[in-house]
């Protein structure tokens, strides 16, 4: 796979497997574009969030619905969607997993870790109905990226999740 | 990479020693199957070699936790050992540092069980 590529999308069936096949490709891709080790691992697990997500809360893990993937780069930021066929949901819903009452829970640090580890970070109504994360990080080479791995909102994250 | 799990005794107190990533799916399952298992034999006091997990997801987050659950649930205690960067980084910003007592050597760890003061 050559970086001139610009956009790049893939239909993945709603089981474990694809996690694993989600990260790995966005890995590769994230290598390509020059990011260094850290920012891989973080759009890496990032990825994986998103699409662990869509295949448990969206899709309820129905094996006939589909999950959608989808990386753009701009000029300056690569730019990652996970779509599902789910319900759809609102930030504003998910518990705070950093809350007293939550820390002890088994589930519900996804959106966390993703707001934790990229840059920009955002859930949109999909074109399914389900719900779409959209999700970037700035590219090493446009300046104020962060090429010691230091994401944008660090290990701090500016909203509750 | 996936998990892999072995257990040794030393003494009262488990070490399980774990390599590979835990992450959903396997990975997840064969810590929640160790931990249960150990607790089905009545074996309460666990200690988690993390030295050779180098990548942790939600999922295996949130079987670290079920497992810390369980087994103070059996009156037991779950504790952790030598974690890489990216592991303890990850418990420290969903605060779960402050919930587990984590130790970078092992004796220390091992008296802390029986020598709670060690911790």
């Amino acid at each position: 796979m050559t970086f001139n590529t610009k956009h790049l999308e893939m239909t993945l069936e709603t089981q474990v497997e694809s996690v694993n096949l989600a990260e790995e490709m966005c890995l590769r891709v994230a290598e390509a574009a020059g990011f260094g080790e850290d920012d891989c691992y973080r759009i890496g697990m990032s990825v994986r969030e998103g699409v662990i997500n869509a295949f448990h809360y969206g899709n309820q893990e129905r094996p006939d619905k589909k999950i959608y993937l989808a990386v753009d780069f701009t000029a300056d930021k690569m730019i990652i969607h996970v779509l599902d066929e789910g319900r759809g949901f609102k930030l504003s819903d998910v518990p705070d997993p950093l809350a007293e009452e939550n820390l002890l829970s088994t589930s519900g640090r996804g959106i966390f870790l993703m707001r934790a580890f990229m840059d920009e970070f955002d859930v949109v109504p999909g074109r399914t109905g389900g719900a779409e994360i959209v999700m970037s990080k700035k590219l090493p080479s446009s300046g104020s990226a962060s090429p010691n791995g230091q994401g944008g909102q660090s290990a701090t994250p500016q909203q509750e999740a | 990479m996936a998990l892999h799990a072995t257990h040794r005794d030393a003494g009262q107190v488990t070490v399980v020693d774990l390599s590979g990533r835990i992450t959903l799916g396997d990975g997840s399952a064969l810590l929640r199957k160790t931990i249960r298992g150990l607790l089905d034999e009545e074996r309460k006091m666990i200690l988690l070699n993390l030295a050779d997990v180098d990548y942790i997801d939600s999922s295996g987050i949130g079987e670290l936790v079920s497992g810390y659950t369980a087994v103070k649930n059996k009156s037991g205690d779950l504790k952790l050992l030598h974690l890489t960067k990216k592991v303890r980084d990850l418990l420290q910003i969903t605060k779960l540092y402050t919930v587990f007592d984590v130790f970078t050597d092992e004796s220390t760890a091992l008296r802390s069980f029986t020598n709670p003061a060690a911790a």
